[in-house]
């Protein structure tokens, strides 16, 4: 004898339990999401935003296009094997007739200058003349100035009419587009930006290995001593993290400056000459020291926080088992730790690269960063289309690192003091 | 952190060597701070100790340089500027992360990794960056040199510490509470203002510590987007490093560093009165 099929659980007013769970389930979902969708919301005004912003000016390349159009139109389907004809030589003056009367011939002639030096004047000579020139306009333009009788200008032109380039990330890694269309490094004395870049990298991983070495054993010591003297202890580690970046920068000037309380001490105790000061800042070691001292409590506390897990009675149990102490260390508690190192090490690596404010005020010329060219870029030479590609190449690598520290530790395990 | 008694004489050699390594971390951290604070009150515009400061020559200290500080109208609109932007973005940092946290605990919370991964992002990609791709947008809609721009870009830095102390407090937070309330007979708003709001409180509130001393500090965006009538604390201490060095600085700092302090202690405070709010729920 069968049994007759059991009927679909049902809730009190009859919806089949499965329906109404998959209903409550959703409605839940969209709780969540509309809680989280005011803060993503602005997070992608404020923030994306002006991030994608960036990323297009990084590429963005209208100069050309917009204020040399009639150039641009003649000079369609030129070959480039002997100078345009008359009729684009017209466009060119009218086009600068035109640009000098509304005066906005600044942009482009900044923009043709970072790829052919000497544009600038060029076009601004050329544009102050440009009223009185009578055709036929070839000879006329290349009396005026004869930089308009380089095929290599007029390719230039060609090539930048493009609405995008690739030119400031080439520049950003002191790269350029020769006259032809070549990949070619600039000339050695301009290079600047891959020094900086590689600098910037090792002296982080240098931050990164100064702060392991010295913040392992803090860790070790606080994660091995009971609560109520670690956290006693813990306040030294925070105080410092919680301190202002300036105020720390500040006492590092104050320490390490040649008339400054090191060297004044050194000095006082005969260590040193009065005339054989210590240049200990404004250059890569005032970078170093300051920016291992500030960034030492990011490596601490995620080392802390994993030793705090390994149970003492390990070290205990490989020294019962005959370990020598420097072997049951290494084989035991230090492979423990490696996830602690991973995090911190990561995360101190990510801040030390886009490090600006301490470099910029105790590493002098020799301790600056790719970050400092940036800012130099966005408020010294105006180039900001170079400082957009020199950051997105930056934004690129903390990327990186930081989906490697996502996947490794997870950016919800983050804590905070 | 005991040497056993079994313990040979090279390890105990050993144990007081680290004991002493660690001793030099810790002068190495903390020594800095506590240098600059006697040289705060040099009566020498110096940025060293004086033959009388090292003589404990009364003559050799003064109160001038906070003295200077507190005449300095430059330096007072700075500080009245750094609370104005700092609340403001607290406040608005604040709302929106906490309302954010309560939906990433939800444990129906979709794509919750690449969620939590994008709204940390701001603490994540360096401040320069941040700052210039600020820069150009917002002069691009009319926001820079405003306030509201740098309120709106502190707001942004600030989110990730409020979301990532709010949802950690979250986390911890016993669910069963809610239905006790539920069953004893109170609505949703009295639950959320009577049961949960008390228990997340510590939690909100380091949160937006964490999110003021965040815009307290920050330079580099204030440098880019702000204008000069946006000046903030830290720019007016950057520029004073950078051009016309005076120990106003240091007492500023001195300042600061007691600031740190009284944010540690609250947040201490904050923390055990957490712990034994939670210790009252059945765990």
């Amino acid at each position: 004898m069968s049994e007759p099929p059991a009927a679909p659980l049902t809730t009190a007013d009859g919806v089949p339990l499965k329906v109404s769970l998959r209903r409550t389930v959703r409605r839940s979902k969209i709780k969540a999401l509309l809680l989280v969708a005011p803060l993503l919301a602005f997070l992608f005004i404020a923030f994306l935003m002006p991030l994608f912003e960036m990323l297009w000016r990084s590429v963005d390349n209208p100069e050309v296009s917009t204020h040399l159009s009639r150039t641009v139109s003649a000079l369609e389907g030129w070959n480039g094997e002997s100078l345009p004809d008359e009729a684009t030589f017209a466009a060119l003056a009218e086009d600068l007739r035109e640009g000098q009367q509304e005066r906005n011939l600044g942009l482009l002639s900044s923009r043709l200058n970072y790829e052919k030096s000497g544009m600038r004047s060029t076009i601004s000579r050329t544009a102050r003349r440009v009223g009185t020139l009578e055709p036929p306009y070839r000879e006329s333009l290349i009396e005026v100035n004869n930089t308009w009788g380089e095929l290599d200008t007029w390719k230039l032109i060609q090539r930048e009419a493009s609405p995008y380039t690739i030119s400031y990330y080439l520049a950003a890694v002191d790269l350029q587009l020769s006259p032809d269309g070549e990949i070619v490094q600039v000339p050695e004395h301009m290079q600047i930006h891959a020094t900086l870049f590689w600098r910037t990298l090792w002296m982080s991983a240098v931050i990164t290995g100064l702060t392991l070495l010295l913040g392992f054993p803090v860790a070790f010591l606080l994660a091995s001593l009971p609560a109520r003297h670690s956290n006693l202890l813990m306040i030294l580690v925070l105080l410092p993290f919680w301190t202002s970046l300036l105020v720390r920068t500040t006492t590092w000037i104050a320490i390490l400056q040649s008339q400054g309380v090191l060297n004044d001490v050194m000095v006082a105790l005969g260590v040193i000459a009065d005339e054989a000061r210590w240049q200990m800042i404004h250059n890569k070691m005032g970078t170093i020291i300051a920016m291992t001292h500030i960034l030492l409590p990011f490596m601490i506390l995620p080392l802390y926080s994993v030793m705090k897990t390994i149970p003492p009675s390990y070290m205990r149990a490989a020294r019962s088992l005959g370990g020598k102490p420097f072997l049951s260390f290494r084989r035991v508690y230090f492979p423990l730790t490696i996830p602690g190192i991973a995090a911190g090490g990561i995360l101190v690596f990510i801040l030390s690269i886009g490090y600006y404010i301490t470099p910029a005020l105790v590493g002098g010329q020799s301790g600056r960063f790719i970050t400092n060219y940036i800012a130099y870029h966005m408020q010294t030479s105006l180039n900001w289309g170079l400082a957009a590609a020199i950051a997105s190449i930056l934004l690129f690598v903390v990327i990186i690192c930081y989906l490697v520290f996502n996947r490794l530790i997870g950016v919800d395990k983050v804590k905070l003091g | 952190m005991a040497i056993p008694s079994y313990a040979t004489r090279g390890e105990r050699i050993w144990h007081y060597l680290f004991l002493f390594i660690c001793g030099l971390v810790f002068l190495f951290l903390i020594g800095p701070l506590l240098v600059i604070i006697p040289l705060s009150f040099n009566a020498e515009p110096y940025f060293t100790f004086s033959k009388k400061m090292v003589a404990f020559d009364p003559a050799g200290y003064s109160l001038r340089w906070y003295q200077d500080f507190f005449t300095s109208s430059e330096w007072l609109n700075a500080i009245k500027n750094s609370f104005i932007i700092g609340i403001a973005s607290t406040l608005l940092a604040t709302v929106l992360g906490t309302v954010a946290a309560l939906g990433l605990s939800s444990r129906h919370m979709p794509a919750r990794g690449a969620i939590m991964a994008l709204l940390i992002s701001p603490m994540i990609v360096p401040l320069i960056i941040s700052a210039a791709a600020m820069f150009f947008f917002f002069s691009k809609v009319n926001l820079a040199q405003t306030y509201v721009g740098v309120i709106l870009a502190h707001t942004a830095l600030g989110i990730p510490f409020v979301v990532i102390t709010v949802t950690a407090t979250l986390s911890s937070f016993d669910t069963t509470l809610i239905r006790a309330a539920h069953s004893l007979g109170a609505n949703p708003t009295r639950t959320f203002f009577k049961v949960v709001l008390p228990l997340v409180t510590p939690g909100v509130v380091s949160g937006a510590l964490f999110a003021f001393i965040t815009s307290f500090d920050e330079v580099v965006v204030v440098l880019f987007i702000a204008g000069p009538e946006q000046r903030t604390m830290p720019i007016q201490m950057w520029s004073g490093i950078r051009e016309q060095i005076s120990p106003t600085i240091l007492a500023v700092a001195t300042m600061l560093v007691l600031l740190s302090m009284l944010l540690l202690t609250t947040l201490e405070l904050l923390r055990r009165r957490s712990e034994r709010l939670r210790g009252l729920s059945p765990d």
